[in-house]
């Protein structure tokens, strides 16, 4: 019953309105008026307008950069972030120098030369030496933009250190596992069919490398100041492993391997300090749709001084001890 | 190719013997093969869909605004399944983020904005009687049609349409484990695409084939508005893009349904392992990417011919650079081919090919930036008349420079790693590609409503419609940067989950209330757009004062456009103000005068 006055009141509304106009338009063509033709006034206000809007808009601009601004990421927690905050900064100085420059003059024009009858627009099809200018100089900001940032590029993608401490993540639908390589800082081998609900990451039990790797959940840790190397797997489909608070991320594939490093340079607590928050944790959040749940599958990720992060890593069971305890309480405990 | 060998006058007579058949309903209006009425088909089933599309952002909006909020009319829409209690389910936020991505990009902005005025204009603005193939351009017509039937119709199956995201990545989209949106619905997506790859190829080749040979005489390529540029570029992007995606989603069919493994690799679903080995997902991304992203030049360059072509005639003045702007749209079409890596650098692309992929991309900037240049100084010194057109062409200008801006961080590929799919991705494409496009696309209807439907659009409703349109998309798309810069992720059905995003709630309150002036506001177009079909005031023949051929025809849908000979053409379209001349404009169809020289030379 609700439902078709519903749809009663907004026909009933959209005939209202066509009246409305309809009367408007009799009006105005009763005193000579053609109502589409564009007049004098209407350029005038519109020109108008468009100085206003510009006003406003820089106002907008600047009331976002102060109320949102603050809401933005804290300072990078690895190294390579710092930098690539430096470099984000520097672009951005230059695009918004752009962006305010273009829209003055884009604004301005479209006030100052709203039409007025009588007036005649400049004949002005082109000019070489203008032409020239504007495309030479956003190729030469480019070419220094491009410089800046392949050199960046390749530092944070060239191979890591062979001291870096090799964790593997490890994606499903919706959650993540992270292995330590061990005291070797080898993984073991896995394989997906090898998957059961004991041995979820499939892990091959007849290679040594694997019984030293340390399988944990819901959190894990990582040392100051170390470089750490991610080897990123999927179980399902393509999850994307991002912690934003270390300016990294990279996709997990079914069927591969991918790879990333960084080394972290500021402590949980230190950032917590920092925020005057104690309940702040960096996180490990899923950035490429996985399924209904994807927007919440996440890990914490603690950072620790380097003892801390023995002390943990030393408390977790390895994986040998834990196939070794399920194997010593067998059926019984089923 | 000279355009005078195309000029054939037995055509004209050939033409006018069938001029008086009294056509029936269904050929005038339904399977009609006349440019006009196809055009029109076009531009009001991408109305329809655009405002269905844009329906359901309102709803995804109200969900990521006030998450688990209770509203009557997500309940009243989505009924008990989707919506119980007034919340929306998490599948249905996907599909909903699904489906009006594809809606929106292909549907409308795609075949909407293409279909409409590459229709309209072509056989106008070249001088032709209608497209070279009415039969082909009416196929593409239906194929479409159909294909939009089949993307609606995902919503009707049981486990909902599918909702992958618009790119609908394997293994998520392949495996019907992986998500009920995986099942019938995304099977629906498929057929849909197919068809309208159909659809776009049948048109693009007639785009193609009817400039290069149905010109007029004296029609010759640099005579050509930007407009006919914009879709002839357009046209062969697609042409040459298009295939990919179909071979793309040819592969995932029958990944899905026979059991290979073009991209399925390892997989352990459902508690068990698939037997598929050997694929990799990065090959449907390579395809995918290598029409997504010419897709993304189908979609802008047509709003920029457009504006091109409504800024020059309404600022009385020559649109400045013409054989630059023609320059930028072919360097824009071929560097679209060899930057689609720019959309992976993260998914462990061999990172020096994500070098190479940063340099193809930032070049892009340049003949981009020489367009917006180009429309700032076509305003300089004008004497600009604001017409609704006018003022959707100068809100695109804007637009395109604020969104191309946040490209060029996108594409540097170490700037991309924090950034990458959270809401600066979306903040940048939504104001670069939608906004600007549907902007381009309205001036284009404003600008051309006369010759589509032979009235006017109320002039003051069109004012009303373009400023809160505009305030509302940079209301809407600008403080998104800022999600993103906090780390959000794209397609998130809530935030709730994460402390660390609590403070953004009003951030996305703020958006949502945008959003939803944006949609009141639509209403007033579309009550302006179908109204004025039957009671806007009737125009006059040429009722800008623009120089191109479509205005030198009657105000009238005649078939074969021209009642007489076909129109010759002595010079290029830009000749506003031109000094010496009686008026403000010189169409093209008036002969150079002695030593007067052509092409804005002096």
């Amino acid at each position: 019953m609700i439902k078709i006055l519903v749809y009663v009141a907004i026909i009933l509304a959209i005939f209202a309105i066509g009246y409305v106009v309809r009367v408007y338009e009799l009006a105005t063509s009763l005193k000579g008026k053609k109502q589409h033709e564009v007049t004098d006034s209407d350029n005038r206000m519109m020109g108008k307008i468009m100085l206003t809007f510009l006003v406003v808009f820089f106002a907008f601009v600047i009331w976002n950069l102060e109320s949102f601004g603050p809401k933005m990421l804290p300072e990078s927690a690895s190294e390579h972030g710092v930098g690539l905050d430096w470099l984000f900064n520097f672009n951005m100085t230059i695009l918004f120098f752009v962006f305010t420059i273009t829209h003055i003059f884009l604004f301005y024009f479209a006030y100052k030369y709203y039409g007025r009858t009588g007036n005649t627009a400049t004949y002005f099809p082109h000019n070489n030496k203008l032409e020239m200018i504007w495309t030479v100089i956003p190729a030469i900001v480019l070419a220094v933009i491009i410089i800046f940032g392949l050199k960046a590029w390749n530092t944070i993608t060239a191979p890591a250190s062979d001291n870096a401490i090799v964790i593997q993540l490890y994606s499903q639908q919706f959650q993540w596992t992270a292995r330590y390589s061990g005291t070797d800082n080898k993984l073991g081998d896995s394989n997906y069919k090898l998957i059961t609900d004991t041995n979820p990451l499939g892990m091959d039990d007849n290679d040594n490398k694997g019984d030293d790797d340390i399988i944990v959940k819901n959190e894990f840790h990582i040392p100051l100041g170390k470089e750490v190397e991610f080897k990123l797997n999927s179980r399902d489909v393509i999850h994307s492993a991002y912690m934003p608070h270390f300016r990294a991320q990279m996709n997990c594939v079914p069927g591969m391997t991918t790879m990333m490093h960084f080394t972290p340079r500021i402590t949980t607590q230190q950032m917590r300090d920092k925020l005057n928050n104690q309940k702040f944790d960096y996180i490990l959040l899923c950035n490429k749709i996985c399924g209904v749940s994807h927007y919440n599958m996440q890990m914490t990720i603690i950072v620790d001084t380097e003892i801390d992060y023995k002390v943990w890593l030393h408390a977790q069971a390895t994986h040998k001890s834990q196939v070794n305890a399920s194997a010593a309480k067998p059926v019984a405990a089923k | 190719m000279s355009a005078e060998a195309h000029a054939h006058p037995d055509a004209h007579t050939g033409h006018d013997d069938h001029h008086h058949h009294e056509e029936s309903f269904v050929s005038k209006y339904i399977f009609s093969m006349d440019h006009k009425v196809i055009s029109r088909q076009f531009l009001i089933t991408a109305v329809i869909m655009a405002t269905l599309a844009m329906g359901m952002s309102f709803l995804f909006r109200l969900q990521l605004a006030w998450p688990g909020e209770h509203f009557a009319i997500i309940n009243f829409i989505l009924g008990d399944k989707w919506g119980k209690d007034g919340i929306m389910a998490p599948e249905m936020y996907m599909a909903l983020v699904t489906i009006h991505g594809t809606i929106m990009v292909f549907m409308v902005l795609t075949a909407g904005l293409s279909g409409t005025f590459s229709n309209l204009l072509i056989p106008y603005q070249v001088g032709a009687r209608d497209m070279a193939s009415g039969f082909l351009n009416m196929l593409s017509y239906w194929f479409f049609f159909l294909s939009s039937v089949f993307m609606l119709a995902g919503f009707a199956c049981e486990t909902g349409a599918a909702s992958g995201g618009w790119t609908v990545y394997p293994p998520l989209s392949a495996l019907p484990q992986a998500m009920d949106g995986s099942k019938l619905g995304m099977t629906m997506w498929l057929v849909s695409m197919s068809l309208f790859i159909v659809s776009s190829l049948l048109a693009g080749l007639n785009y193609i084939v009817t400039i290069l040979n149905l010109r007029t005489k004296g029609m010759s390529m640099t005579r050509l508005p930007l407009t006919i540029w914009a879709f002839f570029v357009t046209a062969v992007l697609g042409v040459l893009s298009f295939p990919v995606l179909f071979s793309a989603a040819l592969l995932l069919i029958s990944d899905r349904s026979l059991g290979t493994s073009f991209y399925l690799s390892d997989i352990y679903i459902g508690g068990q392992a698939l037997e598929q080995t050997g694929g990799s997902p990065i090959l449907y991304e390579h395809l995918f990417w290598f029409l997504g992203h010419p897709e993304v030049y189908i979609i802008l360059l047509p709003a920029l011919g457009i504006t091109s072509e409504v800024i020059s005639v309404n600022a009385r003045k020559p649109i400045f650079g013409y054989r630059a702007m023609i320059g930028s749209i072919m360097a824009i079409g071929f560097l679209s081919f060899i930057v689609w890596g720019h959309h992976m650098f993260i998914t462990g692309m061999n990172p020096f090919l994500g070098s190479v992929f940063v340099f193809t991309t930032l070049l892009i900037a340049i003949p981009s930036a020489v367009k917006a240049f180009n429309y700032i100084t076509t305003l300089w010194k004008g004497n600009i008349r604001y017409t609704p057109a006018m003022l959707f062409a100068i809100g695109l200008v804007s637009t395109f420079i604020s969104g191309g801006l946040t490209g060029i961080i996108l594409a540097d590929s170490a700037l991309d790693i924090p950034i990458h799919d959270n809401y600066f991705v979306v903040a940048h494409f939504h104001i670069v590609m939608g906004v600007s496009a549907i902007l381009g696309m309205l001036a284009g209807v404003y600008h051309w409503y006369p010759k589509l439907f032979l009235r006017h659009m109320n002039k003051k409703l069109g004012y009303i419609h373009f400023w809160g349109t505009f305030i509302s998309a940079y209301g809407v798309f600008f403080p998104m940067h800022f999600l993103g810069l906090a780390g959000v992720p794209r397609r998130y059905y809530s935030n709730s989950a994460f402390p660390m995003f609590d403070n953004l709630v009003d951030i996305n309150v703020f958006i949502t209330c945008f959003a939803m002036l944006a949609a009141l506001v639509q209403l007033v177009f579309l009550f302006n757009f179908f109204y004025s079909m039957f009671r806007g005031p009737k125009s006059e023949q040429n009722p800008w004062g623009a120089n191109t051929l479509e205005w030198t025809t009657p105000m009238a849908h005649t078939h074969g456009n021209w009642p007489g000979k076909l129109p010759t053409v002595y010079r290029w379209p830009y000749d506003y103000s031109k000094p010496g001349k009686p008026q403000d404009f010189c169409p093209q169809t008036v002969p150079l005068e002695e030593g007067e020289i052509d092409g804005g030379g002096h």
